[in-house]
């Protein structure tokens, strides 16, 4: 059973978050920026991993293509138009997703594992060695993207503030374009896709096209993530494509408790927590974030989203072992 | 391209796929017989790399830290697999994922520990130092040789073992069907120890015999690993037999794609996975 959170929650939430950038911290305010960032990321694979069970680990590479499409279609020393780079870096990742979709949709389980980790690694090499990508040095976006329509300047992404409302009110676009998904036929046979795909086959539902669509579309609201990140930092590197992104980014999902568009919200905020105070105790944080994986997946089955079920079971059980 | 040094790529790629042959081997085993995805394969090629530069600055020769290097490979799989891996037998692949990932990080943060993260350099045995001369200007490295005819000799072994001895068979059974292994009295729980013990070892082997020509860097196993995983999906889960014949496919396309296609070097290999996924998308020897 799917744990809900309750509106007012979401809504409380969000109004902490909307909070942040008054405080003027500027450290925090970019901290939890990148934070969104991850976590529109998330809610993008979680769509894959979560709704319709397709385990991909090369969700990095839609990230990635939509971060280097800003930073090449932006002029050197000139803003480009947000209103031209958003859609066309988003709908660049989408393609690249439907395309790659066509190879490793044709496998399951194992294979499609390996086979997207494989295309990232090859979308990876694209920009690490092609003229396309500025080798591993990657290339700097100069000049953020300018919102200005027809004279009219409605927010400045050169302004942290801006920014960082811009970013949020990408996160609660794309929470609700996905949640309206989930609720349209389309997402429930995604969800049967998950369940049952034969089942879904023999009622007619000719799934390949379902999870092309879905590869497709989480692609590109990766893409999204890529295309805020850029703009965030200002430049992007091969790094961005690299399989330990698309770890991190499966990490988060199934911290968060998969099939959870909020959790994949919160596993964003615990990822990015854990890595900030591990990081402050040692240099060699990822041998604890490697530990409390490892311990989580041997004591932990079923991911912290399980715990209050168990926490729950145990008190009106007593102490029955399952 | 004149006829010398088509022979020295030809060699070359040999080279090359026999070697990843080594460490697609047991990924393949492990992925066909235990139905574990293992994403830290590629740290125990790491770690067999690390393992022959440690040892040989201490003992002064290659040859002893590979004897020695191998007993403690298998001693470190059988731990792994008895501590670790035998848990994720019934869970699913995400779970294995996420395991095998954290293990990496500790790996290599063990590694930048331990050994630190500079590149170093391992010294080619001196009895194999030398090169033969094939033109007036070509000459092939003798090392480059033995690290073929030692891999052949293995694949030849585990050729054996598997197809001949008892020990192989219930390889093959548990490949085929646990259940009816496990009804017949055959232990699989130490088939599955065994099986992973010598994948580890055949993956650090690979690193120790590497580790001269490509020197020991950090990180070295990412890029090992997921060449294996391509190497796994085009010869398909489970064969061996394929696992050689594709090594040596992605052997031949990455060396001679990086001679004639020096740009799209890094992607070749891929291109050749997507061919085969086309084509058939359970890999080229997998039977039906």
């Amino acid at each position: 059973m799917k744990v809900q959170a309750p509106l007012i929650l979401k809504l409380m939430a969000l109004a902490i978050l909307a909070c942040v950038p008054l405080t003027g911290e500027s450290f925090y305010t970019e901290l939890i920026a990148k934070t969104l960032v991850l976590a529109i990321f998330a809610m993008s694979l979680d769509l894959l991993v979560g709704f319709t069970g397709l385990v991909s680990f090369g969700h990095a590479a839609y990230f990635g293509v939509a971060a280097y499409a800003v930073a090449q279609l932006s002029p050197k020393y000139e803003a480009a138009s947000l209103w031209f780079v958003l859609p066309a870096s988003v709908g660049l990742s989408a393609l690249v997703a439907l395309f790659v979709g066509l190879f490793v949709l044709r496998t399951k389980g194992i294979y499609f594992i390996m086979v997207t980790l494989a295309f990232a690694q090859l979308a990876f090499f694209v920009f690490h060695d092609t003229p396309l990508g500025g080798g591993s040095d990657g290339i700097y976006l100069n000049v953020k993207p300018t919102a200005e329509i027809a004279g009219w300047v409605p927010f400045d992404l050169d302004n942290q503030q801006h920014l960082y409302y811009f970013i949020l009110a990408m996160l609660v676009a794309v929470y609700a374009f996905l949640s309206r998904i989930l609720q349209s036929p389309f997402g429930r046979v995604l969800v049967g896709i998950k369940s049952n795909e034969h089942r879904m086959q023999s009622m007619g539902y000719i799934t390949f096209r379902y999870k092309l669509a879905a590869f497709a579309l989480a692609g590109g609201l990766g893409g999204i993530a890529g295309f805020l990140y850029a703009v965030v930092f200002g430049f992007v590197t091969p790094e961005l494509l690299s399989w330990h992104q698309s770890g991190n980014v499966l990490l988060m999902v199934i911290l968060g408790g998969m099939g959870n568009l909020v959790g994949a919200i919160a596993g964003a905020f615990l990822f990015t927590g854990m890595q900030e105070v591990f990081a402050t105790w040692t240099k060699h944080w990822q041998l604890v974030m490697g530990s409390v994986i490892v311990a989580a997946v041997l004591f932990l089955p079923g991911g912290l989203a399980a715990i209050p079920g168990r926490i729950k079971r145990s008190l009106q059980g007593g102490g029955s072992h399952e | 391209m004149d006829f010398a040094s088509f022979l020295i790529q030809t060699l070359n790629s040999l080279q090359y796929g026999l070697l990843l042959f080594l460490v697609a081997s047991g990924l393949t085993l492990v992925f066909g017989i235990m139905g574990i995805i293992n994403l830290a394969h590629g740290s125990f090629y790491m770690i067999g790399a690390y393992l022959a530069f440690v040892l040989a600055s201490a003992t002064g020769s290659l040859f002893m830290a590979i004897l020695l290097g191998i007993p403690l490979a298998l001693i470190f799989g059988a731990f792994l697999e008895w501590a670790l891996f035998a848990h994720l037998y019934k869970r699913d692949h995400l779970e294995q994922v996420l395991l095998t990932f954290g293990l990496i990080l500790i790996f290599e943060e063990l590694r930048s520990l331990l050994v630190g993260d500079e590149v170093h350099g391992v010294d080619i045995p001196a009895m194999f130092s030398g090169s033969i001369q094939l033109s007036e200007v070509l000459s092939y490295p003798v090392y480059r040789l033995v690290i073929s005819a030692v891999c052949i000799v293995l694949a030849v072994a585990l050729y054996f073992v598997i197809q001949r001895t008892r020990l192989g068979m219930m390889i093959r059974a548990g490949n085929h069907d646990r259940t009816m292994v496990e009804a017949l009295g055959i232990n699989i729980n130490m088939i599955y120890r065994v099986v992973f013990a010598l994948g580890v070892a055949l993956a650090a082997l690979a690193g120790m015999l590497a580790s001269p020509i490509s020197s020991v860097f950090p990180n070295m196993g990412s890029h090992v690993l997921i060449i294996s995983f391509v190497i796994v999906v085009i010869g398909g889960i489970g064969s061996v037999w394929g696992a050689l014949a594709a090594a040596l496919i992605v052997g031949f396309a990455d060396t001679f794609g990086k001679v004639l296609l020096p740009e799209l070097s890094g992607m070749v290999v891929y291109i050749v996975m997507a061919g085969v996924l086309l084509w058939r998308p359970e890999g080229i020897f997998k039977k039906g």
